[in-house]
C-alpha cells in the first residue's frame, strides 16, 4: 500500500514539474516564432550595417547598433569597478547595520519603475551635469540600474567562496587586496559573470529610461555627446509611432535577441576561461 | 554563516585604503538612492505640502484637468497586476527551478538556463508587442476588450518568470548535497526529498527571489501600458481594463504641467514606498535565516 | 612578478588614449551647426527624415530630432532648450508668443473592424457610443456584440479635436480601452471585431491597404481619405506646426523654409500626412 502511494505521488510530482518546464519554454517559443515570422525577411547583413532611411521602414540599423553598443559600453564602463567596488565592501568589509542599509538601498533601487530612472537620469545627467541628450547620459542612467543586480550577484559569489581559501591566504602572507585580486574574484567569476549578463540583458530591455537620456537622433554618433537611438527605442518607435513600421520592428527584434545570445555565450566562455587559468594552473 | 566574514584582520596599509576606497564606492551608491528620492520629493512637493497628500486617496477619481487626484483605483490596479502575475509565476518559476535540479536530464540544463537568462533580456516593448497582437486578441474572442488585468497578468509573469527561475536555481543548488544525501539514505521518495527537505532549505533564496520579482513587476511600465487597456478603475473582474500607476506616469508625463505633473512625480513617490517595503522584508527574511 | 608592474601602466595607456579619441571626437564637430528640436512624437519622424534631407543638401549642419510630446515642444521652445518646437495641435490661449510655421495637416477618421458589418455612423450614433448609451453593435444594425470602445489618453491633441469636434468632455467618455499611440489604437481595433476607435487618416488608409483588418468610415457622408483632407472637404482635422520663439533666422529659418517648400512634399505624403496645399 505504502509503495503504491509512493508511486502515484512522485509520478505525479513529476508530471507537475515537466509540465510546468514545459510551459515554460512553450511560452517563450511561442513569442520567439512571433517574432521570427514576422521579422525573418528583413535579417540580412545589409540590414544590420545600413542607417535607416524612410523613418527606419527602409535600410537598415546600423547606426542604432553602434549607439546601442556604445551605451551598453559607458553603462559597463560605471558598473563595473563600481559594482565591484561596493560588493567587495559589502562581503569583506562591513556586517551588521551599515552592511543592511546599503543592501536594503540596492534592493529599493533594483525595485525604481525604468520610467522614474528616465525621469531622473533626465534631471540629473541630462539638465544638471550639461550632458543634454547623449550617449553618456543614457549608458550612466542605464549603470543605475544595472548596479543592484550586478552587486547582488558578486556579492553572493564572493560570500560563497569558502573561509578557508581566505584563511589560506593570510596563513600565505597575503594583504586581504592580493588575496581579492589573485584568489576570492577569480574564485567568484562565474557568479560575477552571471550578474553581468542577467544585467545586460535588463539594460538592452530598457526603452522608458532611454528615451529621456540617450533619445531619438538615429544617425551615426561622431561622439560619446552625442544623442543616438537605443535598439530598444527604435524598435519601440517602429512599432508605435511609425506607420507601417512594424516588420523592420521585428526585424530589430530579432537582432537584439540574437545580440544577446552572443552576449551570453561570449560571457559563458569568458567564465570558463578565467575559471581554468586562475584556480587551477599556477 | 553566509554573510559574515570579517574575521580577517590585516594590518596592511593597502588593505585599509582598499577599504576606504570599496566604502567610499559604496557610499556613492546609497547616495545615488538619496538622490532619486530627492528629485521624486523635489518634483511633487507642490501637491504634498499642507496636508495636500490626503488628495490621492480622496475624491471622484483620477480627473487632473479638474484638479482630481485620487490614485486609489490606480493603486489597487498595481497591487492586483502584481500580485496576480506573482501568483503565475513563482509556483512555475520554482516548479522549472525544481525540474533543473532533479528531474532534468543533464544536457538540458544548461539550455534551459539560457533561455531563462535570455527570457530576462528582451525588451519590455517586445513583450507588449506580442501581448497586444496575439494575447490580447485572444482574450477579445473570450471577454471584450481583451485588453485586462489578465493581460496584464500574464505579461508581467512572463516577464518576471525568469527572475523567479533563476533565483530559486541558484538556491536549490546551494542546499548541501549532504542533507539531499542523508534524505535519500533515510528512504525518501523524490517527491519527499523535493518538498521535504530541498525546498525549505532554500525558501529564503526563494523568497527572496520571489520579493525580487514583485519589485520587478511593480515597476514594469511599457508591457503594461500596452496590453491593460489604461482605463482608470478599480477592478471588479480579471476582464476588467485596468490602469496601473507606472502606466498613468507614461501616458501622462509628456502631456502634463503644474500640479499634474507633480502629482504623477507624488504617485512614483508613492511607488517607491511600496518597494522599499518589499525590500525591507527582503532584508528581513535574509537576517531572519542566520539568526 | 613583473608582470604586476606592467599591467597599471598599461591599463593606463589604455585610458588616456580612450580620453584622447573621446576628446578629439568632440573637438572636431566644433565648427557645426546644430539645430534642436523636441515636441511631438507624431512629427518626429517626418521631422527626421526633413532633416536627413536638409542636411544631405547643405553641408556643415546636424538637425537632432527628440521627442517627448507637444506641450513638452511648446516649453522648451519657450525655455529656449530647444530651437524649433513640434506640436501637433494649434496653440492653445496661454501659449501664446510663438510663432507657428504648419508643415502638414492629418486627418482624423473612426475606424472599425473589417468584419464589423456596420458600414455607415451618424453623427449622434458615434456621440451615443462614445457616451456609453449605445454598447451594442445590435442596436446599430450590426451583429449581436459588446462595443469596445477605444479612446485616447488625455492631453493628447487627436482627443481634444475629436471631444471639440463632437461636442463632449472627457469626463462623459465611456472607454473600454484607453490608449496612447496612434499604433496601439490601430492594433487594438484590428484584433477586436467589436472594437470602435479614432486614429489618424493617413495611417489608417496605409493600414488598410497592406491588409489589416480595419476599416475607416466615412463622417458627415464625406469619405475618410487623405485626398479628401487635403481638398479641404473632410470636417475632422488637425496641423502638424513648427513653433518657433519669434521670427525665425539662420539655420532655423533656412530649415523651416525647407520644410514648408515643396521639395519636402514627398517626404510629407511618405509619413501619410497631406502636405500643404499650394
Amino acid at each position: 500500500m505504502l509503495k503504491n502511494s509512493f508511486r502515484l505521488n512522485d509520478l505525479l510530482m513529476t508530471i507537475i514539474v515537466w509540465l510546468s518546464a514545459a510551459l515554460v519554454v512553450g511560452a517563450f517559443l511561442w513569442l520567439l516564432s512571433d517574432l521570427t515570422l514576422h521579422g525573418i525577411a528583413k535579417l540580412n547583413w545589409s540590414f544590420l550595417v545600413s542607417a535607416p532611411e524612410n523613418a527606419g521602414r527602409d535600410g537598415g540599423i546600423g547606426p542604432i547598433l553602434v549607439s546601442t553598443l556604445l551605451i551598453l559600453g559607458v553603462a559597463l564602463l560605471a558598473t563595473i569597478p563600481l559594482g565591484l567596488g561596493t560588493a567587495v565592501y559589502l562581503s569583506e568589509f562591513t556586517s551588521g547595520a551599515s552592511a543592511r542599509s546599503i543592501r536594503m538601498s540596492l534592493n529599493v533601487l533594483a525595485g525604481v519603475p525604468s520610467i522614474v530612472f528616465g525621469l531622473f537620469g533626465n534631471a540629473l545627467f541630462c539638465i544638471w551635469l550639461g550632458l543634454g541628450f547623449s550617449i553618456l547620459s543614457g549608458g550612466l542612467t542605464l549603470a543605475c540600474m544595472m548596479l543592484p543586480i550586478f552587486i547582488r550577484s558578486t556579492e553572493a559569489g564572493l560570500s560563497a567562496v569558502a573561509t578557508e581559501w581566505r584563511h589560506g591566504a593570510a596563513a600565505l602572507g597575503l594583504t586581504q587586496a592580493a588575496a581579492l585580486w589573485h584568489v576570492l574574484l577569480p574564485a567568484a567569476a562565474p557568479a560575477i559573470i552571471a550578474g553581468l549578463m542577467l544585467s545586460i540583458g535588463r539594460a538592452l530591455a530598457e526603452t522608458a529610461a532611454l528615451i529621456f537620456t540617450s533619445g531619438y537622433v538615429d544617425r551615426m554618433p561622431d561622439s560619446l555627446s552625442d544623442s543616438g537611438r537605443a535598439l530598444s527605442v527604435h524598435i519601440y518607435d517602429l512599432s508605435m509611432n511609425v506607420t507601417g513600421g512594424d516588420q523592420s520592428a521585428y526585424g530589430s527584434a530579432l537582432v537584439l535577441i540574437i545580440l544577446l545570445v552572443v552576449i551570453n555565450n561570449v560571457a559563458a566562455s569568458l567564465a570558463n576561461r578565467f575559471l581554468s587559468q586562475r584556480i587551477t594552473s599556477s | 554563516m553566509i554573510w559574515s566574514r570579517h574575521s580577517i584582520s590585516s594590518p596592511s596599509r593597502a588593505d585599509a585604503t582598499l577599504a576606504r576606497i570599496t566604502g567610499g564606492i559604496a557610499l556613492a551608491v546609497v547616495i545615488l538612492l538619496g538622490l532619486v528620492l530627492m528629485l521624486l520629493v523635489r518634483e511633487s512637493w507642490p501637491v504634498l505640502v499642507d496636508g495636500g497628500w490626503t488628495r490621492f486617496f480622496v475624491g471622484d477619481g483620477w480627473f487632473p484637468s479638474s484638479g482630481q487626484f485620487n490614485l486609489l483605483a490606480m493603486l489597487w490596479a498595481t497591487l492586483a497586476a502584481s500580485l496576480g502575475a506573482l501568483f503565475v509565476a513563482v509556483p512555475l518559476g520554482v516548479l522549472s527551478a525544481v525540474f533543473s535540479r532533479f528531474y532534468s536530464p543533464s544536457w538540458l540544463i544548461m539550455p534551459l538556463r539560457r533561455v531563462m537568462v535570455l527570457l530576462a533580456g528582451i525588451p519590455s516593448v517586445v513583450y507588449g508587442l506580442w501581448g497586444l497582437t496575439v494575447l490580447v486578441p485572444l482574450i477579445a474572442n473570450w471577454e471584450p476588450p481583451g485588453a485586462s488585468l489578465l493581460s496584464a497578468i500574464l505579461i508581467l509573469a512572463l516577464m518576471i518568470l525568469p527572475t523567479v527561475a533563476l533565483t530559486s536555481e541558484a538556491a536549490l543548488a546551494a542546499v548541501a548535497t549532504s542533507h539531499l544525501q542523508g534524505a535519500a539514505a533515510l528512504g525518501l521518495s523524490r517527491t519527499g526529498i523535493v518538498l521535504g527537505v530541498a525546498l525549505p532549505a532554500a525558501r529564503v533564496g526563494i523568497l527572496t527571489g520571489a520579493l525580487l520579482a514583485a519589485m520587478r513587476a511593480l515597476g514594469e511600465t511599457m508591457a503594461v501600458l500596452m496590453v491593460a487597456g489604461n482605463v482608470v478603475q478599480t477592478p471588479s473582474s480579471l476582464f476588467d481594463p485596468v490602469r496601473v500607476l507606472t502606466a498613468n506616469i507614461a501616458l501622462e508625463m509628456p502631456y502634463a504641467a503644474g500640479d499634474h505633473r507633480a502629482a504623477l512625480f507624488a504617485s512614483g513617490l508613492l511607488l517607491m514606498l511600496i518597494v522599499t517595503v518589499l525590500a525591507w522584508l527582503a532584508g528581513r527574511i535574509g537576517t531572519h535565516s542566520n539568526a | 612578478m613583473g608582470n604586476e608592474v606592467r599591467d597599471p601602466e598599461k591599463i593606463w595607456g589604455w585610458i588616456l588614449t580612450l580620453c584622447m579619441v573621446i576628446g578629439l571626437n568632440s573637438a572636431a564637430l566644433a565648427d557645426v551647426q546644430k539645430l534642436v528640436l523636441t515636441g511631438s512624437s507624431t512629427i518626429a519622424p517626418l521631422a527626421l527624415e526633413i532633416g536627413k534631407r536638409f542636411e544631405k543638401l547643405n553641408s556643415g549642419v546636424r538637425i537632432d530630432v527628440q521627442s517627448g510630446g507637444s506641450t513638452r515642444g511648446v516649453n522648451d521652445v519657450r525655455a529656449g532648450l530647444a530651437d524649433i518646437g513640434m506640436a501637433s495641435r494649434a496653440l492653445k490661449p496661454e501659449e501664446r508668443g510663438l510663432m507657428v510655421h504648419r508643415i502638414a495637416t492629418d486627418g482624423i477618421g473612426i475606424i472599425l473592424h473589417q468584419k464589423n458589418p456596420v458600414k455607415l455612423l451618424k453623427d449622434e450614433q458615434i456621440k451615443a457610443i462614445f457616451t456609453g448609451k449605445i454598447t451594442n453593435w445590435q442596436q446599430l444594425g450590426g451583429e449581436d456584440r459588446k462595443i469596445t470602445v477605444v479612446n485616447k489618453a488625455e492631453g493628447r491633441s487627436t482627443l481634444e479635436l475629436f471631444l471639440h469636434h463632437f461636442q463632449l468632455k472627457n469626463p462623459q467618455i465611456r472607454a473600454h480601452v484607453v490608449i496612447g499611440d496612434n499604433q496601439q489604437g490601430i492594433k487594438t481595433v484590428a484584433g477586436n471585431v467589436g472594437a470602435i476607435g479614432y486614429v489618424s487618416i493617413g495611417t489608417a488608409e496605409y493600414e488598410e491597404a497592406y491588409g489589416t483588418p480595419i476599416r475607416l468610415l466615412p463622417m458627415a457622408d464625406v469619405p475618410a481619405t487623405v485626398a479628401n483632407v487635403g481638398a479641404g472637404r473632410f470636417p475632422l482635422s488637425r496641423p502638424l506646426n513648427l513653433l518657433s520663439k519669434g521670427a525665425p533666422t539662420g539655420l532655423a529659418k533656412r530649415f523651416i523654409t525647407f520644410a514648408q517648400s515643396a521639395a519636402a512634399n514627398d517626404l510629407v505624403t511618405a509619413q501619410y500626412f497631406v502636405p500643404l496645399a499650394r
